[in-house]
């Protein structure tokens, strides 16, 4: 700790920061620009001037730049010297010699750092009488509108987009007060982190293209604090609202989950919520007849003649509906009829991945502790597609290498451009095993490309090289076992060592070698890391009610056992096979769908049900890392679509059944005491009965206008504010803001700060954790009780098979994920279905990237469009997998593989 | 006049040279800046296909070699003429009369600095001081300095009689 | 009187070849070194010498070298880079060197890098300078041939490769950290100091930048010694100098002469005084980024202290004349052009601060501008000092403005007032 004296006042400080992080930790307004907690410092807008003083004897000091001065014991700084206020006034009045001044039509305007600081500054009077330079826009995809008129040049765009999320398309061109920033020419943003640049920029250069489709100023929306529904890493969000639509998302920091960053798909991927084809009343068809809406009060008489749990009536539950959802659902069916709706494979996976999470002397880190893992094994998951913002966490772990080298050099961290130029190629190390090419391998020190039992293999090898008493994996060539050796060695070496793995090639194999690798790893000393992706976003929740695969739901109904089915927040037709589906549509006797998108399943059920999505409801999910975390409703439906917890609460009310849950917390309380695994769930957040001096906490700022007017086109009458039911918000701009728990805070704003740049002030230090911890409550941590998940004997080599071809699924960002695939913008990015092969294999084939092949799995035919993957071991293929359309396949599978014709 | 073909892939004895010029350094992009001027010896100017390839060759993305590309002064990314005149606008020529040389080079070629001339043959480019003040005003043709320059010599470096 | 930098200079600056140059005593030092002193030795010499850089810093180059670590195995490879980048306005004086005497710098080299350990030597030279380019690569390939360049220099166990790296073009190349950056194939914008070059430069190793007049001082002292060297001088300062003088003199050039030797005689003497018609209203001693010195401080010795005393620097000891016929607005309004020109459009005030200054002055010339823009010029030359800005560009484009407001604000005033140039 050292002591610093500001305007004569003194505060402790880390002397590891710089000072201008100690002023803003300590709440003053300092001004800045190009700093940014996660970037660090580089010292280019020169606009957090302070003066310092070399003593107490000292009366004449220097003017330095906060961010560029290390927070040294005994450090002396003014804040408030006039020369100093005026500098930094001026270095707004420079940045607004070319500004536009256009705020009123820039959709930034009212959250904009920019004009944050200019008031804050008081730079208030144009001098500057000469005209403007100009710059042209580029189109830049789906994502992000470009206006480079407003460019105050702080360079955060690039440094964060090339530097930081390893973005190869966005630089900075041309020179002196002509400086661009674009790329080389008009085409999309490649970079599945673009999103951020919405947030990085501290004015409107790049803005959100799908707010601006229907734009609201940021005082005109109700927003709440959410949780991303894209992926199963739980990436904090907070949704903004207006006019019963979603209209945005921001990031929310939580310092141990996504920190300042999201990736595309969570940002873009609303739009599913705004379906207009979407059923918003429930619909009754009749066997063989054309579905008819149907009242609320209608439809639960007819819900009301189905079966107690009985074991005649089932359930299939949601990996991507809330846990209290899919509890509701078990309770009313019973857990025995209750089935997780995922496929038995993927059901195995996830128990290995319940199970690793659980045993040995193990940790699953906080993706802030990935950051910091100096050897990282990435085993067979491709992250950077299934769980993306895990990716970004391990491209700063790589840095640390150099930021040992920096240490040496005495150069301190938040010293970003000295860091990155002292050691331009030191990479701390990590291994890439996959079969196809990956995010990542542009940092990896090694890449190996293998089938998924030879990616096992490996494992074991590695396995056996850290710790020689395990077995030994005979047949290895001595590429690979020297390779096996290389990085059991730089795992071994490392004190901070992170397996990551998953189930994204559905190898259990794969997964068991994960563990096994993290367990030889551990030893009184260390605990490594195991990361260990799931493919949705409450997978794990469910998969810790630890109920029966789609299959047994299947098999319990054509076996005659059961006659009903409820379907909930669940396309039975991505989990299943096409043919076991409808065998399971034609031997039950009703089907009830809950849903809040339009799917096959819905369009088929007996009784369909309007259900809530993410926006519309509370509910809680649990992410890859076990921690369970709530989302709040902020889009209040005046129909009936209501949370599906809510609609089964409903029938069994309408049964007369015993369970009279009010509020979800209820429902909260029930979970906890019925299952184990949740017994600390309502830690998660403070309950719905939640107050601050006896109020509710606002979701609409004080400025929001329209209040009366923004429902004009249906009725002249003010409606009646939405009421939630028992919920700690308001709903509306009553309500009390200010200092409260961190996983109630529903967007950041504070005095001064309209921009997310408030966030400054709900953080114990900048960059550090959120006031009162970061949101959430982990359930799982390893309790010494459990034993690995682990496999004695790894599988035989891969064989490849001459005329078939061992088919491995492949995600994508855009367009593997259900929901986000729905979005508009995201739809835009989705690239047509593809499988790939090696060049050989193609030529083999007489096929050229391009050309239209069909694979056949067994009588099922698929055709896709070939491309060449140069990367990829004979005798394997990755096919594309979870697209819209695209029926679902038991992969890795085996398929024949011939010319189509082309799909018209 | 000569034509210059700027949308074929560099010859291999191209990219031979650019890859021995990144053997110089400890990274390859150690080489991009001599590598685009290079190519510009051959093509006058970087055409976003050259800047691609020189890109691939090393190990950067275009948008990474067009900042530097566009950073530079002596970098061109649209044509330029067959012979490029530099004519110094620092201090020191700027007191020894370079406006009244300025003005008669483009009294002679018809084109504002910036420009070229229709037939190709000249475009005419400000640049800072050539390190020729004692000599001022001075400028640089392609890769020849001259220096005391006043209209009649530059109607001799054109090879323009004067008309009076 | 001695001058040793250009002794082997002729006036059509033909350069010797290896062989003229051997004869001329070329290559002495570098047997001298590599035959028995240690790095240490070398620094040793030329710290006591009191060489102080020519790049226009002045910073003793012995100290600069004794701050390399020792210790390549821990460090990785040292690389020395010559500042050859001579963009300076009014400045000349490295061409010359380049030009006339391609070996001396190549000797040069190869004594600094032997005392600071490199393996590696870039020769980071203006884009321009295309004869100097052509006879460095020609010297550069001579002395490779003799054995001077290459693997185990002359049996000593010393490798060295020197590589000419020609410049992109732009004046804040020059700047040392702007010149790595450069030379690592980026754009070329400054670092910031710590870490100093000395410890992480060039890809993060340790590496000393030097100018070109600053190392060819170097052969010199290794041969003659450093007490030799500081009796060069007129004063305290040791050595010689290159002086130049271009404006409206009657024999602009540049000489070599004692550092120390009056402004006034150089102006007199060896420029030949004012041409017929024009008088001395004002002197940039050192190049654009430097204070303009007036008539009656035209007795100031040309060294670093003698210079500073009267409010200039020395910068380059290439001198830009000011005659009573030109504008001084004019000059300025030039002279920031260039510098908003070539900023790197890395910090705010440089960026958006020299454009500014440059439109006022523009408007001034132009009999267009208001009192209240003095004001704000005013202000820029503080706002754009020391401290303020990344680097030293913009502080030194404020040096001829801040003193020629000084000392001409009649001037300015008559523009605002008349509403036009008095001299146009
Ligand atoms: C804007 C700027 C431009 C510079 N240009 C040059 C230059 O062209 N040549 C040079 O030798 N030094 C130049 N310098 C000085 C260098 O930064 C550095 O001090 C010098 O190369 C060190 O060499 P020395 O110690 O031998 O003088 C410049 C400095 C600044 C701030
Ligand atoms: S003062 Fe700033 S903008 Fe100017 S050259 Fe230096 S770093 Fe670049
Ligand atoms: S000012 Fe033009 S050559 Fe120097």
């Amino acid at each position: 700790m050292s002591i610093i004296h500001i305007d004569g006042r003194e505060f402790t400080a880390n002397p590891q920061d710089n000072l201008l992080q100690v002023c803003l930790s300590h709440g003053f307004d300092l001004p800045y620009f190009c700093w940014h907690p996660a970037l660090g410092s580089v010292g280019a807008c020169r606009q957090c001037a302070v003066r310092q003083y070399a003593n107490p004897e000292d009366k004449t000091g220097r003017i330095v730049m906060a961010c560029m001065t290390p927070a040294t014991d005994n450090t002396r700084i003014s804040i408030i010297d006039p020369e100093a206020t005026g500098f930094r006034a001026n270095v707004i009045e420079w940045l607004m010699t070319n500004h536009p001044h256009d705020c009123p039509v820039c959709e930034e305007g009212g959250e904009c750092h920019l004009q944050d600081m200019t008031v804050m500054t008081g730079h208030t009077y144009r001098r500057y009488r000469f005209t403007k330079r100009t710059h042209r826009n580029q189109y830049l995809g789906p994502f992000i509108k470009h206006e480079m008129n407003r460019c105050i040049a702080c360079y955060r765009c690039v440094r964060f987009y090339r530097d930081y999320a390893g973005g190869a398309d966005l630089d900075v061109q041309a020179s002196h007060n002509n400086v661009y920033f674009g790329r080389d020419a008009d085409g999309v943003l490649e970079n599945p982190f673009s999103g951020n640049l919405v947030e990085v920029c501290p004015t409107g250069v790049f803005t959100d293209k799908t707010l601006s489709a229907a734009y609201n100023r940021k005082w005109d929306m109700r927003s709440v604090p959410s949780v991303c529904v894209h992926c199963g890493v739980g990436c904090n969000t907070s949704v903004s609202e207006r006019g019963g639509a979603v209209r945005r998302i921001l990031n929310r920091f939580n310092g141990a989950v996504n920190g300042y960053f999201l990736c595309d798909r969570g940002r873009f991927g609303y739009g599913f919520a705004n379906n207009p084809n979407r059923e918003r009343a429930p619909a009754i068809r009749p066997r063989g007849g054309a579905a008819r809406k149907a009242t609320k009060a209608e439809t639960l008489a007819e819900l009301a003649k189905l079966p107690g749990a009985d074991g005649t009536i089932i359930g299939i539950g949601s990996p991507r509906a809330s846990l209290e959802a899919n509890f509701a659902l078990r309770t009313l069916v019973g857990a025995e009829a209750f089935y997780a709706g995922v496929s038995a494979p993927e059901s195995r996976c996830l128990a290995i991945v319940v199970a690793g999470l659980q045993s040995g002397n193990v940790k699953t880190p906080t993706l802030r502790e990935m950051e910091a893992a100096d050897a990282v094994l990435v085993l067979g998951e491709d992250i950077s597609n299934t769980a993306p913002r895990i990716a970004l966490a391990l491209r700063q772990a790589v840095r640390g290498r150099s930021i040992e080298i920096a240490d040496r050099l005495k150069i301190a961290h938040w010293q970003d451009a000295a860091v990155r130029t002292a050691a331009p190629d030191a990479h701390s190390p990590l291994f890439v095993v996959s079969p196809a090419a990956t995010g990542l391998d542009d940092i990896a020190a090694a890449t190996c490309r293998a089938a998924p039992d030879d990616i096992a293999r490996l494992g074991a090898a590695i396995r056996h090289a850290i710790d020689h008493t395990e077995p030994a994996v005979e047949g290895l060539s001595e590429a690979l076992q020297a390779l096996a050796t290389r990085i059991a060695e730089a795992l071994a070496a490392a004190k901070r060592p992170l397996i990551v793995s998953g189930c994204g090639l559905g190898s259990e194999a794969v997964l068991h070698a994960a563990c096994a690798i993290a367990e030889a790893l551990s030893n009184p000393e260390r605990v490594p890391g195991l990361v260990l992706a799931v493919p949705e976003c409450n997978s794990l929740g469910l998969a810790l009610m630890q109920s029966g695969s789609i299959e047994g739901a299947i098999g319990a109904v054509t076996s005659g056992g059961a006659a009903t089915v409820i379907v909930l927040e669940n396309d039975l037709y991505r989990r299943a096979e096409r043919q076991a589906v409808d065998a399971l549509f034609k031997a039950a006797t009703t089907i009830i769908a809950l849903d809040h998108v339009p799917t096959e399943t819905m369009a088929k059920a007996d009784i369909a049900l309007p259900a809530a999505n993410f926006a519309e409801s509370d509910g809680t999910l649990v992410n890859g890392e076990g921690r369970a975390q709530r989302s709040f409703q902020g889009v209040f439906p005046n129909d009936d679509v209501q949370a599906s917890w809510m609609w089964l609460r409903d029938i069994a009310a309408a049964q007369g059944r015993e369970f009279a849950w009010q509020s979800l917390d209820d429902v909260v309380r029930s979970l906890a005491a019925a299952i184990p695994a949740f017994a600390k769930i309502a830690q998660a957040t403070p309950p719905g009965s939640f107050r601050i001096a006896g109020s509710r906490i606002r979701t609409q700022p004080h400025r929001y206008s329209g209040r009366t007017a923004v429902d004009a086109n249906r009725t002249v009458h003010e409606p009646r504010a939405a009421i939630a039911e028992e919920s700690p918000f308001s709903n509306t701009m009553e309500g009390y803001y200010g200092p409260m728990p961190a996983s109630l805070i529903p967007f950041f704003w504070a005095p001064g700060w309209n921009s997310g740049q408030s966030l400054n002030k709900f953080q114990d230090e900048v960059g550090g954790a959120l006031r009162g911890g970061d949101p959430g409550v982990r359930l799982l941590e390893p309790d010494g009780t459990h034993a690995h998940p682990t496999e004695a004997t790894p599988p035989a080599a891969f064989e490849r098979s001459f005329g078939r071809w061992l088919v491995i699924p492949r995600d994508r960002l855009f367009g593997s994920e259900e929901l986000s695939a729905m979005a508009p913008a995201i739809a835009e990015r989705i690239e047509p279905p593809s499988l790939s092969l090696n060049p050989e294999d193609a030529r083999s084939l007489n096929l050229r990237s391009g050309d239209a092949i069909q694979a056949g799995f067994g009588a099922k035919l698929v055709q896709l469009t070939l491309t060449v993957a140069p990367e990829l071991p004979s005798g394997v293929a990755t096919m594309s997998a979870g697209l819209p359309k695209q029926d679902w396949l038991a992969l890795p599978g085996w398929a024949t593989l011939s010319r189509a014709e082309p799909v018209p | 006049m000569s034509i210059v073909d700027t949308d074929s892939d560099l010859t291999a004895e191209q990219r031979d040279a650019i890859t021995a010029m990144a053997g110089h350094y400890d990274h390859k992009r150690g080489a991009c800046i001599e590598a685009l001027k290079y190519v510009q010896s051959h093509y006058r100017f970087v055409s976003d296909r050259h800047l691609a390839e020189v890109a691939t060759l090393l190990d950067m993305s275009c948008a990474d070699l067009d900042g530097v590309a566009t950073y530079y002064n002596l970098i061109f990314r649209r044509p330029v003429g067959e012979h490029v005149i530099f004519l110094c606008d620092s201090v020191s020529c700027w007191i020894m009369g370079r406006d009244a040389v300025n003005q008669r080079i483009r009294a002679r070629l018809g084109i504002e600095p910036g420009e070229t001339t229709p037939d190709g043959a000249y475009t005419l480019l400000p640049i800072v001081c050539l390190g020729h003040c004692d000599h001022a005003p001075a400028m640089l043709l392609d890769e020849t300095l001259h220096g005391d320059l006043d209209a009649a010599r530059i109607d001799t470096i054109l090879g323009i009689q004067s008309e009076r | 009187m001695e001058t040793p930098l250009t002794a082997n200079i002729s006036p059509d600056r033909e350069p010797l070849d290896i062989t003229g140059y051997e004869r001329a005593g070329g290559y002495r030092a570098v047997r001298k070194v590599l035959g028995g002193m240690t790095p240490a030795d070398v620094i040793d010499v030329v710290t006591r010498s009191k060489l102080r850089g020519r790049g226009g810093a002045g910073f003793p180059t012995g100290i600069k070298w004794s701050l390399v670590p020792k210790d390549v195995a821990v460090t990785g490879p040292h690389y020395l880079v010559v500042n050859a980048d001579e963009m300076e306005p009014g400045t000349f004086k490295d061409r010359l060197l380049l030009e006339g005497d391609p070996h001396q710098l190549i000797e040069a080299a190869i004594v600094a890098a032997y005392a600071i350990q490199a393996a590696t030597a870039y020769i980071f030279l203006r884009g321009e300078y295309y004869p100097a380019e052509r006879r460095l690569r020609q010297a550069i390939g001579e002395a490779a041939a003799r054995g001077y360049l290459g693997a185990n220099i002359l049996g000593s166990g010393y490798d060295l490769e020197i590589h000419v790296h020609t410049s992109g073009g732009r004046y804040i190349c020059g700047e040392e950290t702007a010149l790595l950056t450069a030379l690592e194939g980026r754009r070329a914008v400054p670092r910031a100091k710590p870490p100093f070059p000395q410890s992480s430069g060039l890809w993060g190793r340790p590496t000393v930048v030097n100018n070109v007049e600053t190392l060819c001082n170097i052969p010199h002292i290794v041969n003659n010694g450093a007490e030799w060297f500081a009796d060069l001088g007129l004063g305290d300062e040791g050595g010689t100098k290159i002086y130049g003088a271009s404006g409206r003199v009657k024999r602009p050039g540049a000489w070599e002469l004692p550092m120390g030797t009056p402004l006034s005689e150089l102006i007199e003497n060896h420029a030949g005084g004012m041409r017929d018609g024009y008088a001395l209203r004002g002197v940039l001693p050192g190049g654009l980024s430097t204070s303009f010195i007036t008539p009656e401080n035209i007795a100031v010795k040309m060294d670093y202290a003698s210079v500073e005393k009267i409010g200039s620097r020395l910068g380059t000891g290439t001198v830009i004349v000011l005659d009573d016929r030109t504008c001084p607005v004019g000059m300025l309004r030039n002279a920031e052009h260039f510098f908003a020109q070539e900023s790197c459009g890395w910090c705010t005030p440089c960026r958006d601060g020299l454009p500014w200054v440059e439109r006022l002055l523009a408007g001034i010339e132009a009999g267009e501008g208001e009192t209240e823009d003095l004001d704000i010029l005013e202000q820029h030359v503080g706002l754009l000092g020391p401290g303020r800005t990344f680097c030293a560009h913009a502080p030194g484009a404020m040096a001829p403005l801040a003193s020629g407001l000084k000392y001409f604000r009649a001037d300015f005033e008559r523009h605002i007032h008349d509403k036009r140039c008095p001299w146009a």
